[in-house]
């Protein structure tokens, strides 16, 4: 990272410290999802951007980390605080489970993505029979004031939430550059390029790989907790879905594979992607169902046709902000 | 038709030492009761017409296949059936034939990860790795992305990699292919260097014979699986079987 870059970076962290004081509950929701996908896409990019391990089903560690500590709450009131360790270490536990069972068996490439989708299609209709969580019906948390902050116990006005993912998004972006800059990052990018010259320069792919896989799904965790108390609401079918697993993956996808701005930006297209298009439809005022969706896969089509490496690779060279 | 079955003795102390190894795929025998050593500090060629068995050979050693039969003791233990990264932290490193870069890494990463294995931390390996990109003349293109090489580059890159992770013994497979003469002569006297300045011993397959009859103390022929000839490069061109099975008819010095 050169000096311009930094102060582009200074100046993201300006605004977007300040930006409760002069947006709207719309607007700022909208910068919590922003921020949100920024920090699950960093989550992600270390397993498939840095590792080359690729996750279709990321969901699972965000609907196990959101329904440990959401139902821990709901149940026995246990702080988030504390809730979230335990969502953590599920997810952990989880994560080291399926890499174990991948890697030892030597299931790579498409079919350990199939894999990684398997196990968020089980914890899905697992779920939804799971009574003690509400099943398919829901869990629900209590609601409290908005205008009053509950620290403890995660309640409180929009702006808390903003600033609580902002911290999230942006310990994310610091792990995952010093990461990427130490011995992990190194290893990780090997295995990426070639496992077995990987291996032959004496890296313990199996144990690196499984590593990947928990910091990723350690930190999807705590994504999971923040979503469960920022919705108050949880259902099987829409955390744990594909979909959700297909979102956190775009960011970085459209960002730039491995790279450390490349979910930041690639959140921040998405958004203003889905929000153009709304936009759009209501100007024109076009009333025919799934056209907002239509727009959206267009734009997606387009950055992919015409930027295959991601948008930030090309914005970089474009502003010289690498050295 | 083993020859010879006896151990192959070079020296009085042996790095390595390989006894009756086996391995075939679906029943061919891709090396077939093969025993041989290499003294330590010593550079050993390895040669024999194509689908031999040499590049088995060495992934047998490399801990990247494991063999069917036999024994491979290295520094006076065991190792055979050990993980390629098992190995390299023994103090086994290799190249590979088919050329491996991290295409997507710089130049000196590349080197960076070999060196990661001895270093402590990042700094120390990027130290380390600059001194042996500027041996083997590659620090002008440190910077440079490794799918931006040459394909004798590339080789250079394999060499250099392996050499970060301070190998006690070097397997090299085919380094000097695509290299002109000329070149061929500069690697060699480098790798000759490795050898006698830094004491690394050198177990190389080669196709250059000049080059394996200006560098290998001893030669291995291997035909068929199975070692048809050994002794001092002077003396492996008089044995009348590897000239005719190999020498006589694809010399290419």
């Amino acid at each position: 990272m050169n000096r311009r870059a930094s102060f582009l970076l200074a100046l993201l962290a300006v605004t977007l410290i300040s930006l409760p004081a002069f947006a709207n509950n719309y607007f700022l929701s909208l910068a919590t999802f922003f921020l949100l996908f920024a920090y699950t896409g960093q989550a992600w990019n270390i397993m498939m951007g840095f590792a080359g391990q690729l996750s279709l089903g990321h969901a699972l560690y965000l609907g196990v980390g959101a329904y440990t500590a959401g139902a821990l709450y709901f149940h026995y009131g246990l702080s988030p605080w504390i809730g979230v360790w335990l969502a953590i270490v599920a997810c952990i536990a989880l994560g080291a489970f399926m890499g174990a069972l991948a890697f030892r068996c030597d299931i790579s490439g498409v079919y350990f993505t199939l894999l990684t989708i398997a196990f968020a299609e089980f914890a899905r209709i697992g779920f939804d029979h799971f009574a003690w969580v509400g099943g398919s019906a829901g869990l629900f948390l209590k609601v409290a004031q908005q205008n009053h902050i509950d620290w403890l116990n995660l309640r409180g006005p929009p702006a808390m939430y903003y600033y609580v993912v902002l911290i999230l998004a942006a310990l994310a972006f610091a792990a995952s550059a010093w990461l990427l800059r130490q011995r992990p990052g190194f290893y990780w990018q090997a295995i990426r390029e070639n496992e077995e010259a990987a291996r032959s320069l004496g890296i313990d792919s199996f144990r690196w790989k499984i590593f990947a896989v928990i910091t990723s799904a350690a930190m999807t965790a705590v994504a999971g907790v923040f979503l469960a108390f920022y919705y108050n609401n949880l259902f099987p079918e829409q955390i744990f879905s594909i979909n959700r697993s297909v979102e956190m993956i775009l960011g970085p996808v459209i960002g730039g594979l491995g790279t450390l701005f490349g979910p930041l930006v690639g959140a921040a297209l998405m958004i203003v992607a889905t929000e153009g298009a709304t936009e759009l439809v209501d100007a024109l005022g076009w009333n025919i169902p799934g056209v907002k969706q239509l727009i959206y896969g267009v734009i997606l089509f387009a950055v992919i046709v015409y930027l295959p490496h991601g948008v930030w690779p090309s914005i970089a060279r474009k502003l010289k902000l690498e050295r | 038709m083993a020859v010879d079955r006896a151990e192959v003795k070079v020296g009085a102390m042996n790095l390595l030492e390989v006894n009756n190894l086996g391995k075939s795929f679906h029943g061919l025998h891709a090396v077939n009761g093969v025993s041989f050593s290499v003294a330590a500090d010593s550079i050993v060629g390895l040669i024999g017409p194509n689908g031999a068995g040499k590049t088995t050979l060495f992934n047998l050693i490399a801990g990247a296949l494991a063999p069917d039969s036999g024994s491979i003791a290295f520094a006076g233990t065991r190792v055979d059936g050990l993980r390629p990264d098992q190995m390299c932290v023994r103090g086994i490193g290799r190249t590979f034939q088919i050329v491996k870069p991290f295409a997507g890494l710089s130049v000196l990463d590349n080197v960076v990860v070999g060196a990661l294995q001895r270093a402590p931390n990042v700094i120390t390996a990027r130290l380390c790795a600059e001194g042996i990109l500027a041996k083997l003349g590659l620090e002008s293109k440190r910077h440079l992305p490794a799918a931006a090489l040459t394909l004798p580059d590339r080789k250079r890159l394999e060499v250099a990699r392996a050499l970060a992770t301070k190998p006690k013994l070097l397997l090299l497979d085919e380094v000097m292919a695509g290299l002109r003469p000329t070149e061929c002569d500069d690697f060699a006297a480098t790798l000759r260097d490795l050898n006698r300045r830094d004491g690394v011993t050198i177990l190389l397959i080669e196709h250059v014979m000049r080059t394996v009859m200006a560098l290998a103390d001893h030669v291995i022929v291997l035909h068929h699986g199975e070692i048809i000839g050994h002794g001092t490069p002077a003396e492996i061109v008089r044995q009348p079987n590897v000239v005719a099975s190999y020498l006589g008819a694809s010399d290419q010095s």
